[in-house]
């Protein structure tokens, strides 16, 4: 099992490599933003830059922007979110939104530990 | 409810036409529809009653309190609609000579007069629909300018993350990146951040002000003047003017351009479809962008003027919704300057009354005097007993009132936005205030009440994570 990292906007990190990574949005972030019915992701071969918006998600409260934790080219997306973006809410760990590849500089990854006590601030 | 067309039956009408005394005219196929149109066929009586019982199954701010953050949802005047209605205003074409509709013209021309003079700009074009093609014409006013002086590497605006959500989608629409801002504690733009961002790429800064969380942008001239110092324009976004109308202008802020949205702060209809009328106004720098036609007044009347080499173009047929404008225009005229100073200090006293009534139970997210709205966070309900700013919205519904905004603006969590309007009485806020609290102590005792409502109304709850995942847009003949 890979090592996971956080980030303090609510999205997961997975590693697969030195220089390629998954990302998802945590249990926290899917709980917040409540039940997904929209989602838009990126192209295959676009440019993602640490801190900016890469995606956006939508619930029936909010429209929220995913802000990339990692600066490279994305290599895959996972289509199966396009119809059903409520894999998020199922499995906010397993529904991963991106695979970015050419990873080129990292933002701030928090670990496990650091994370939990980033979520007890905001409670 | 039936649908009208479940209502429908074949040959039924409420029309009986002479026979046709003219040759029937047999239209070439190439121009004809490939199956019959299935127009719903009723009898007047039905179709008066289909519509009486829509209307019954809504809420309108002729039913009761609609207390709809940032959309302002006043009360308006008959006066308006009786204007409108004249047979000189209603009963006129776009194509008609302009000698013929000089009194039209007059109105269009005055209300120019008037807006311009209301929000401190020099030009005003009625054409755009909404505020939505308000927004996307001022920017293109922007757009315009920057590229006429060739200074093409201009292509970011700046938007504070307080923001309308139409703000970043129409920047995007007028071909801009869009650079979000981090609101400050208080709820206000963060100067220094505004600095850091502000460069020779900036082409210019959309700002509500009041702020969506019903907050005076204090610092907002040398905002202004941050931007302007860097070459930028600076965007006004009407949906807040309610607060101040009459008593300080966008103009003298150091706004370039401004949307206004006639449908909330001047007292036209809106909901259900509008019309709106989202015009925009602009400082002389930026007038010669204007969409055409202009209105202009010449030694032999009122004319329209179609040639302007620098216009933006046309956003809308004509002279956008000519009606809404003049509903609008009368109720200026009603109200006339002090008038319309009343509005917005009562607008914000009435806001301030609430919010200093509900301050003790319910969390209100910032400090101090608000405008004409308010901001209350659901969140330490949530956590207590569960309850959501969507419980508490739709409880509200039980007791006649319509749920003000929710979970908006997205920098407060469970976020409740209370705008009650100049046009409420005590009356109304003070019951309006109990039904808050009553409802506070509902989630407190009996939490899974709030849960199940509301009750009483034509349906329940209804299923909007379905609705919106898998929407049923058209009717489906059988």
């Amino acid at each position: 099992m890979n090592k996971t990292y956080y980030t303090r906007t609510h999205e997961w990190v997975e590693f697969i490599s030195e220089s390629k990574a998954r990302v998802g949005l945590t249990d926290f972030a899917q709980e917040s933003m409540g039940d997904l019915v929209f989602i838009n992701l990126p192209e295959v071969d676009d440019e993602v830059i640490v801190d900016e918006s890469f995606a956006d998600v939508e619930s029936v409260k909010a429209v929220e922007d995913v802000l990339s934790p990692l600066t490279g080219i994305v290599s895959a997306i996972n289509d199966d979110l396009l119809d059903t973006p409520e894999l998020i809410n199922q499995e906010p760990y397993e529904a991963w939104l991106v695979e970015i590849d050419n990873i080129t500089e990292k933002g701030e990854l928090l670990d496990e530990d650091e994370y939990k006590k980033v979520l007890s601030e905001e409670e | 409810m039936k649908l009208i067309f479940e209502k429908s039956r074949s040959g039924r009408s409420c029309d009986i036409l002479p026979p046709s005394d003219v040759p029937e005219y047999i239209i070439d196929k190439a121009y004809t529809r490939e199956s019959e149109c299935r127009l719903p066929e009723m009898a007047e009586n039905d179709i008066s009653r289909h519509y009486t019982e829509i209307v019954k199954n809504t809420h309108g701010v002729n039913d009761g309190f609609y207390p709809l953050g940032s959309c302002t949802m006043k009360y308006n005047p008959k006066i308006n609609d009786e204007i409108a209605n004249l047979n000189g205003f209603k009963n006129i074409h776009p194509l008609q000579p302009e000698h013929t509709i000089q009194g039209a013209l007059e109105a269009l021309s005055l209300a120019e007069e008037y807006f311009c003079k209301i929000t401190g700009m020099d030009r005003m074009s009625f054409q755009p629909a909404a505020g939505a093609q308000g927004e996307l014409t001022g920017l293109l006013l922007i757009r315009a300018y920057h590229e006429e002086r060739k200074d093409f590497k201009r292509n970011k605006i700046i938007i504070p993350d307080s923001a309308h959500g139409t703000n970043p989608a129409t920047a995007t629409m007028a071909g801009y990146t869009v650079i979000t801002i981090e609101s400050k504690e208080d709820g206000l733009v963060d100067l220094e951040k505004l600095k850091e961002v502000v460069d020779d790429d900036t082409a210019g800064l959309m700002l509500t002000n009041p702020s969506t969380i019903g907050l005076f942008e204090k610092d907002i001239l040398e905002i202004t003047s941050i931007v302007h110092d860097n070459g930028g324009l600076i965007y006004y976004d009407g949906a807040n003017l309610n607060a101040i109308v009459g008593l300080v202008r966008p103009g003298d802020m150091g706004f370039d351009v401004i949307h206004l949205n006639l449908h909330k702060t001047f007292s036209t209809p809106h909901g259900g479809g509008g019309p709106g009328s989202g015009p925009v106004g602009c400082k002389d720098i930026l007038a010669k962008y204007l969409p055409t036609p202009t209105v202009e007044k010449s030694a032999d009347g009122y004319k329209f003027k179609y040639d302007n080499k620098n216009s933006i173009g046309t956003m809308k047929n004509f002279y956008g919704n000519f009606l809404v404008v003049l509903r609008a225009l009368t109720y200026v005229i009603s109200l006339g300057q002090d008038g319309l100073k009343d509005t917005a200090r009562n607008a914000v006293l009435n806001a301030n009354y609430m919010m200093h009534n509900l301050k003790d139970i319910y969390q209100v997210a910032f400090d101090g005097p608000c405008m004409h709205e308010f901001v209350i966070s659901i969140e330490k309900l949530k956590k207590e007993q569960g309850i959501t700013a969507l419980d508490i919205a739709k409880s509200l519904l039980e007791y006649g009132i319509h749920p003000p905004t929710m979970y908006f603006p997205n920098i407060v969590a469970e976020a409740l936005m209370i705008e009650p309007t100049e046009t409420e009485s005590r009356e109304t806020l003070d019951e309006a205030i109990n039904i808050f609290k009553l409802i506070y102590d509902k989630a407190k005792k009996t939490p899974i009440k709030l849960k199940e409502a509301p009750n009483n109304t034509y349906v329940g709850r209804l299923d909007e994570v379905r609705a919106a995942r898998n929407p049923i847009l058209k009717y489906k003949f059988k």
